[in-house]
């Protein structure tokens, strides 16, 4: 397991390499929620609206 | 290319294409992870603290690469009208601006360590900050009327304006030399960058930008649901407001 903390200590910079790799898999994953949210939302009013008028 | 461009047919080419088009994404940034933190080596100067970089310049690219998009579809949506360029302009601001805030962020996560300070008033970080407003001021000025075509047109009049900052923060770093390192890829002579950092770099790189073109796609095809949607609850509603109440249809007459 020692080269797991190792890694993790990013030779001591870990405190600045990790932050800005977090802040980037959280905004790409803030990306992918709130696009394929608004489009499964557009998506299923349509279907609503569609069958009501059928 | 009116042809490529008519709505009906984007859903059904975007329908083929982005499965492909985001696992492909999925697949290169899972690459590019690995080989930026485990296969690239660390810097002589920089230490580990160098990873930083395999998200901080991509990042960094997507954000003017976002911006040129956002304004190229802005003019064709100014001069030709065109119906999928203005939802195109309208779909990749947050996403660019979302790209600028993990280039700022990142940048000053990079500039602690490296510099002793988190920010400074440098022409690269300025003209970026500049970029990262543009994109919010582009997102709050489309969303402030009623009309969302008349939105779109104001958005892309800012947008045009806009693109006068992209060379400022391309040649930022040659005209003001400041803290900010001058381009080690995209230059004149080729990059000055090790190979064994420039792969990890282009990999990455192009994952941040097929993950940004399937974004661009699902937000596109959210859009024109959304505007199916409002055409028809505001015929919906009209057919309600026109109809005089307990008078008998005539015969023929549209639902």
């Amino acid at each position: 397991m020692d080269w797991v903390a190792h890694f993790l200590a990013m030779g001591g910079y870990a405190r600045f390499v990790w932050p800005a790799y977090g802040a980037a898999f959280a905004v790409l994953l803030w990306m992918l929620v709130d696009s394929v949210g608004s489009y499964r939302k557009a998506r299923r009013e349509l279907d609503a609206l569609e069958r009501r008028s059928r | 290319m009116h042809r490529f461009a008519n709505p009906a047919r984007f859903m059904r080419i975007s329908t083929a294409v982005l499965p492909w088009c985001g696992a492909l994404a999925g697949l290169l940034l899972a690459t590019g992870l690995v080989l930026a933190l485990f296969v690239a080596p660390a810097d002589y100067q920089q230490g580990e603290a160098v990873r930083i970089m395999y998200v901080h310049v991509p990042a960094a690219w997507m954000a003017s690469f976002v911006y040129a998009v956002m304004a190229g579809a802005s003019a064709v949506g100014l001069i030709w009208r065109h119906p999928l360029a203005d939802i195109a302009a309208r779909a990749a601001a947050p996403l660019g601006a979302g790209f600028t805030l993990v280039c700022l962020v990142s940048g000053s996560l990079w500039g602690e360590p490296m510099w002793g300070t988190w920010w400074v008033w440098d022409a690269r970080l300025t003209s970026v900050l500049v970029l990262f407003f543009l994109y919010l001021g582009y997102i709050a000025l489309v969303n402030a009327f009623d009309d969302p075509s008349r939105g779109t047109r104001a958005g892309a009049v800012l947008a045009l304006v806009g693109v006068v900052n992209l060379p400022i923060i391309k040649f930022s770093v040659d005209w003001w030399n400041t803290l900010h390192q001058p381009a080690s890829v995209f230059r004149l002579g080729g990059p000055t960058i090790a190979a064994s950092m420039l792969w990890p770099l282009l990999i990455m790189a192009l994952g941040f930008t097929l993950f940004f073109v399937t974004m661009l796609m699902v937000r596109m095809r959210a859009a024109l649901l959304a505007a199916r949607l409002r055409a028809l609850r505001m015929a919906a509603s009209e057919d309600e407001a026109r109809a005089p109440r307990r008078r008998p249809r005539a015969v023929g007459e549209a639902d």
